[in-house]
């Protein structure tokens, strides 16, 4: 009987080869995005098969069981055991490593007894030899005979024309026998069932494998972990090395990456040039020039990171080493709420949190994911340094303690405020967060491999499109908001005020004039009104109106302070040369005629940018990889809290 | 020989599991293939003996001192 399916979910263990067989069947043909209402990532692709039919493939997170135990798991468990699902698929392939056959048949027998018309993709195959492959495959198919048995290696493609054509038709699922003892459904709330349940499973796995005992395959996998292990998590070595590699990949995205960063911010920049000198002058143009085309260039510019970032990921992933390190780590995070999984993100967001918080996707504890972002965007990252540096430069004195210079110490300190400020808020939030899972860890400790470039290209090309296409469309609207917000003002406001600059008499020149203009602009446009009108608020903290107008451009990016302070001083901005604006900084006084900027008020804004969620780029990302807007709503509120009492409490200190 | 939980074992010792605790935790080490008579033997341990990588035949598990405390085991 031949049948039309049109949806297919690849289902198995983790580490089975799923990704790369999904890889194989869709190549560039893929979507990620997100199961509804949680914050498991969704891959679906189009495979083509021989006949020119199209299906879509659902690639499952990996899981040993279809009984839930974390988010990630219940999303199988719902679309695969929940007969009245929209998204039900039509039939199943099952990924099972045949190296690893015992556990990797749980699963099986699960889906088994769920009535699923099933495929199973054999994989592994490379690690038997041909009589042991051929006899397994045997006693599978006679003990399942409405199963089709195909053998595959989705690492260099073999196998995968013999699976598509499997996959054109299809056996109808006879009068099947189950397996296990029990319902699925029965076991759910019941962990005596549950348990008894495996047992009697794995005890009939047993009877099924019987003599089967392949030669050689598991001894030489164990000898060559145990090889590579004595190094790799080794107390001494073994975290040296993670040191060593930590320190290359923070650097990596930390230096490397600004190049092509300054690359894309100047074309950016040109290109703007270049439409203004085309098109008539007017607010449509400076919309374009000065809202659109900065906004498209401000997403753009992340990529660098992104792509960095998961290059290193991937290829820790896909090597096998990412489990060490979470193995070495666990226990040092554990009290703090953290996991293993949460060093890359947290080293990451150091450099940038935007990487970092889609690097915590990977966590699979939905709380230790939680915390992780949450927590992330509270590491010093790059855009913090340009305001620091002012701010140091203006109000710590360049003097050596010893062999340090004191301005050194000072930035040293603040990047220590941040990663303790992360750790204690990540230690509260284990007590305010309710766990919905146990807390586990249990996990197997795959094989080494060399990483294979097409995967981790593949892996990096997904996260670029999902940064672009869906947190880049919230980044676009708010920079183009806030640019607004900057430009525009209540008219008659704006115009009385450049008027003013016109009518006075002096002897400015070209550029002088257009700083003034300039000046004007932002004084009076929402956003300054704004900085006036919050400026009761901040004076606690040390701050008037200027700043208060600086604080909020400032949450289109931090290091966006710096050039608004310059356009409300009149001063250029060219980022290079700073002392213009120190020297009219300096200058500023306060109503008493104390200077502003002394070092309480300079060592209050420090603390204020070392914690506020001052980066509209993170939030966006945030919404996307929480799926909600919930959290990163809370966190701007946490974290801005936290800033303004940091901050008010620094001052009051200082004072 | 006595049962003892598997943090009592120096890495190394062949054992074999007796019995496996019966609570959540203890039915989801189940699943992941620890039933009684499961042979394995502890391969090695972060500092601290937590986690711990367990050879478990064909394949490498790593797991925390809490949840090895579930697992009951015999040398042999
Ligand atoms: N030798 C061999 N290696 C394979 C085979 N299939 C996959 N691999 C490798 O096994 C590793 C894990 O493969 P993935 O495709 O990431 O496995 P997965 O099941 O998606 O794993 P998770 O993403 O962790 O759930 C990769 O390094 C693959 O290259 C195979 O048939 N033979």
């Amino acid at each position: 009987m031949s049948l039309s399916y049109n949806r297919i979910c690849l289902v198995g263990n983790p580490n089975t080869g799923k990704s790369s067989l999904f890889n194989q069947l869709t190549g560039l043909q893929q979507h990620i995005g997100n199961f509804p209402g949680v914050t498991v990532e969704k891959k679906v692709g189009i495979c083509t098969l021989k006949n020119g039919q199209q299906i879509e493939l659902i690639d499952l997170p990996g899981t040993y069981s279809l009984i839930p135990q974390s988010e990630d798991e219940r999303v199988v468990y719902e679309l695969l055991a929940n007969e009245g699902h929209p998204e039900r698929p039509q039939q199943i392939i099952c990924v099972i490593d045949v190296s690893n056959l015992e556990r990797n048949l749980l699963l099986f027998t699960q889906l088994y007894d769920q009535n699923w018309p099933l495929t199973v993709a054999l994989t592994m195959t490379d690690y038997l030899n041909q009589s042991d492959l051929q006899s397994i495959q045997a006693k599978l198919e006679t003990s399942f005979p409405d199963v089709r048995f195909v053998a595959v290696n989705p690492r260099i493609g073999d196998g995968i024309d013999l699976l598509k054509e499997t996959l054109i038709t299809t056996t109808a699922v006879l009068d099947r026998v189950k397996f296990g003892e029990m319902a699925i459904k029965d076991l759910l709330s019941n962990n005596v069932l549950q348990r008894r349940d495996a047992q009697s499973r794995y005890r009939r796995i047993a009877l099924l494998l019987g003599d089967w005992n392949p030669k050689g395959s598991a001894s030489q996998k164990k000898t060559t972990i145990s090889n590579w292990d004595r190094f790799l998590v080794h107390p001494i070595y073994g975290y040296l090395l993670l040191l060593a590699l930590l320190l290359v990949i923070f650097q990596v995205v930390f230096q490397v990456a600004s190049y092509p960063m300054d690359w894309i911010d100047g074309a950016f920049g040109e290109l703007a040039q270049i439409v203004k000198n085309q098109l008539p002058e007017g607010p449509f143009t400076n919309l374009i020039t000065d809202g659109i085309i900065p906004g498209i260039g401000g997403v753009m510019v992340f990529i660098p990171q992104i792509t960095l970032l998961f290059f290193f990921l991937a290829m820790l992933e896909e090597s096998g080493y990412m489990a060490r390190i979470v193995f070495i780590t666990d226990r040092i995070l554990r009290p703090f709420g953290l996991s293993g999984r949460s060093v890359i993100p947290l080293v990451s967001s150091a450099a940038c949190a935007i990487p970092g918080v889609m690097a915590a996707r990977s966590i699979p504890n939905y709380k230790d994911k939680l915390i992780t972002i949450f927590v992330a965007p509270l590491m010093s990252c790059s855009a913090r340094i340009p305001v620091y540096t002012v701010l140091i430069a203006l109000v710590i004195p360049s003097v050596h303690w010893g062999p340090f210079n004191v301005q050194g110490l000072v930035l040293f300190a603040l990047y220590g405020l941040g990663l303790i400020t992360a750790l204690m808020a990540a230690l509260v939030m284990k007590f305010v967060i309710r766990a919905k899972d146990p807390n586990f860890l249990l996990m197997e400790m795959p094989m080494y491999r060399w990483p294979r470039w097409s995967q981790v290209s593949i892996s990096i090309w997904n996260k670029v499109k999902v940064f672009v296409l869906d947190a880049g469309k919230v980044i676009l609207a708010i920079s183009i908001l806030l640019w607004g917000l900057a430009s525009y003002g209540p008219s008659q406001r704006m115009e009385n005020a450049l008027r003013e600059i016109h009518t006075h008499d002096h002897d400015w020149s070209e550029s002088e004039l257009e700083k003034a203009e300039a000046n004007a602009r932002l004084e009076n446009s929402y956003i300054g009104i704004m900085g006036k009108t919050i400026e009761p608020a901040i004076a606690p903290l040390g701050y008037d109106w200027k700043i208060g107008i600086a604080l909020i451009t400032s949450f289109a990016a931090r290091e966006v302070f710096v050039g608004s302070m310059a356009t409300i001083y009149s001063v250029n901005s060219d980022g290079e040369e700073d002392s213009g604006l120190l020297d009219k900084m300096r200058a500023e006084t306060t109503e008493t005629g104390e200077p502003r900027y002394n070092l309480a008020t300079g060592l209050s804004l420090m603390v204020f940018y070392a914690y506020a969620m001052q980066c509209m780029a993170t939030l966006a990302v945030v919404r996307r990889e929480t799926n909600s807007w919930k959290w990163p709503i809370l966190q701007l509120f946490a974290m801005g809290a936290l800033a303004y009492l940091g901050a008010w409490f620094t001052y009051t200190i200082f004072q | 020989m006595i049962d003892q939980g598997l943090n009592d074992y120096p890495n190394g010792t062949p054992l074999i599991v007796t019995s496996v605790a019966d609570n959540l935790l203890g039915a989801k080490l189940t699943e992941m293939g620890i039933v009684e008579g499961k042979k394995m033997r502890v391969l090695y341990r972060a500092p601290f003996g937590c986690p711990l990588a367990i050879d478990m035949g064909d394949h490498v598990l790593s797991l925390r001192k809490a949840e090895a405390r579930l697992i009951m085991v015999a040398s042999i």
